[in-house]
């Protein structure tokens, strides 16, 4: 292998039902911006996108910072197969030999990456939360990816030096989207795909849905979220999150008490969210939770231990009882929007 | 039916301490508990085998304390097990552990292989997969439940993000598990005197004989260049004020900013 002969940053486009995921639209902004950082390589974002898309797709995909997209046309890659994308992918890497693929480290890209990288029999670094070029080297295309582990105790910065492509996955989430953009020039080269070779032993019978309610706390403005603390009192929480507009989330903690579902669940283990404010209410702050939460915007901390490592990572910190404060909480907001004007 | 399970010997990582002098992990005194994705996927398989019968192979690859953990499964049920240890496999990414495994599970005879979905310690979910496309094996991976089982297919239940699929596949193939999957038994208090006495083979390159490049550390393409634990990266107010004073604030802090409108 000669590692020369690869260029150019790919990203592996997730879509369902003709939308495009949100954490590869993150991704192609985090490999624009990788570009941009580097211009002496002239390398180009290509998005690869397999199944069916349609023109708004493509346009869309245009917009936030592909310069070609790589439209492997099939109908039946709507479904995701193990087999049928890996073998897919490999082929189209082996032909255009990229330098750098990321893929989304989403249950989808967590499955195929894996696989894809062995065939390639190349390296793979998973759940990355940071990419950066090599500061010691101003040419050079070699990726620096920092990536939590142990619980988030550890941050590893992971390099491949001699197999490419350089694969990663990414930590929904965390990377930012780039600005849509209108004026903007990408090429599609669209190619049918056939899938008479590979084989298709893994065949999905049915769909069931999980809970037609669940709110993705990853989009909300504004979360109140509660830690072992809270123990009994989440319903505190979503009266005052429903005067605020806010989402409810929880702590690890709080969630293996069975206070509230997995679904909510913040941090290491559970989802990464970025809202404009986070007020954590009795977490006490351990790694594997501000890993979830420390991007967010504005973070507000109560908690009753003037000791608690969450104080640290908070803009603004409370030493009290979050279930006293909140619903006077309520109240002020209440008497706020009821004001005289 | 022969079932494999993989599993790994970790750090108990709540349990985990930082040096924040030196950026590295403090493991004196941390309790090593087995992994508990694939504990798991060890107590499923226990249910097939309790259920329809099964001979189960636990597979394990490490140092050579990781014998404890073995011991352990034979107690709670394993019919063998085998720990894959030699210094030549140490510092092995996902990419030299899967070439380590496949090459030795080749050598078996297997209708389901169990992973754990990942590790606590290096949390990459890439052991299984990858030991699926060493041994060309179908794989589903996020598993919750085994729906049905037998030696010409597996039923199965797979979470994802906001759904679950039903799904089905053709035996052999390999499975990762979920903690959710089962609830681990305890110990049979008669087998585990039974267990002390239980040989365990241990494989070394030399029944392997896989080139250096492509084990440990010499063979994995990707390399840690460094580590480091977590700057405090803000300098917090920290009041203590009444409940009603606290309420105030936080309101004027949302509004300051205009977090919140009218």
């Amino acid at each position: 292998m000669n590692i020369h002969d690869y260029k150019d940053l790919y990203v592996l486009i997730e879509h369902e039902q003709g939308i495009l995921h949100d954490a590869s639209i993150e991704l192609l902004g985090e490999a624009k911006r990788l570009k941009e950082d580097r211009p002496g390589l002239q390398y180009q974002v290509v998005a690869v996108i397999l199944g069916t898309a349609s023109q708004a797709m493509l346009h869309e995909l245009g917009q936030r910072g592909a310069d070609e997209i790589l439209y492997l046309k099939n109908e039946a890659l709507n479904t995701f197969s193990t087999e049928r994308h890996t073998q897919v992918l490999y082929e189209a890497i082996v032909e255009r030999k990229p330098d750098i693929f990321l893929i989304p480290a989403t249950v989808l890209g967590r499955d195929l990456a894996p696989r894809l990288a062995a065939r390639c029999d190349t390296g793979l670094t998973a759940d990355a939360t940071k990419l950066a070029f090599d500061p010691d080297h101003e040419d050079s295309s070699l990726l620096l990816v920092t990536r939590p582990a142990f619980g988030g105790n550890l941050f590893g910065t992971i390099i491949n030096e001699d197999k490419r492509p350089q694969m990663t996955t990414i930590r929904p989430g965390v990377m930012d989207k780039w600005p849509k953009q209108e004026e903007h020039r990408c090429t599609i080269t669209e190619k049918a795909v056939s899938l008479d070779h590979i084989p298709h032993e893994v065949h999905i019978l049915e769909v069931l849905e999980k809970d037609h309610m669940a709110v993705d706390i990853a989009k909300a403005e504004i979360i109140i979220s509660g830690g072992r603390g809270v123990g009994n009192g989440f319903h505190v929480l979503r009266t005052c999150a429903e005067m605020l507009g806010a989402e409810v989330a929880g702590s690890r903690a709080a969630v293996d008490e069975g206070r509230i579902d997995k679904a909510y669940q913040v941090g290491q283990t559970g989802k990464t969210v970025k809202p404009k404010v986070y007020i954590a209410c009795g977490i006490s702050g351990a790694v594997q939770h501000l890993a979830g939460m420390e991007k967010s915007d504005y973070i507000i901390a109560i908690n009753k231990d003037p000791n608690a490592p969450i104080f640290q990572s908070a803009n603004i910190g409370l030493v009290g009882d979050a279930l006293e404060i909140l619903p006077l909480l309520t109240e002020e907001i209440r008497n706020y929007r009821e004001r005289p004007s | 039916m022969n079932i494999i399970v993989l599993l790994k010997q970790v750090p108990d990582t709540t349990e985990m301490k930082v040096d924040k002098e030196k950026g590295t992990l403090i493991r004196a005194g941390v309790p090593t508990i087995t992994n508990p994705d694939d504990l798991a996927g060890f107590e499923a398989a226990l249910r097939i085998k309790d259920a329809q019968g099964a001979k189960i192979t636990c597979v394990t690859m490490g140092p050579p304390q990781a014998e404890n953990m073995l011991r352990e499964l034979y107690a709670m049920g394993a019919d063998e097990c085998v720990l894959i240890s030699d210094g030549k496999f140490g510092g092995a990414d996902t990419w030299a552990t899967s070439n380590t495994l496949g090459a030795y599970l080749a050598t078996l005879d297997y209708d389901l292989i169990i992973a754990g979905r990942q590790a606590i310690d290096g949390d990459t979910a890439q052991v299984g997969p990858q030991v699926a496309e060493k041994l060309s094996l179908p794989q589903i991976t996020y598993v919750e439940e085994i729906r049905s089982i037998n030696k010409e297919k597996i039923q199965v239940k797979k979470a994802l993000e906001n759904r679950y699929e039903i799904i089905e596949a053709k035996m052999p193939c390999l499975i990762t598990t979920l903690g959710s999957i089962a609830k681990p038994r305890y110990m049979h208090v008669r087998e585990i005197q039974k267990a002390f006495d239980k040989e365990i083979p241990v494989i070394t390159n030399e029944h392997l004989k896989l080139l250096p490049e492509d084990i440990g550390l010499k063979g994995s393409p990707t390399k840690v260049k460094r580590t480091f634990t977590k700057e405090v990266h803000k300098n917090s107010d920290v009041l203590t004020l009444d409940p009603r004073a606290a309420a105030k604030k936080i309101l004027d802090v949302l509004l300051d900013n205009q977090y919140i409108g009218k």
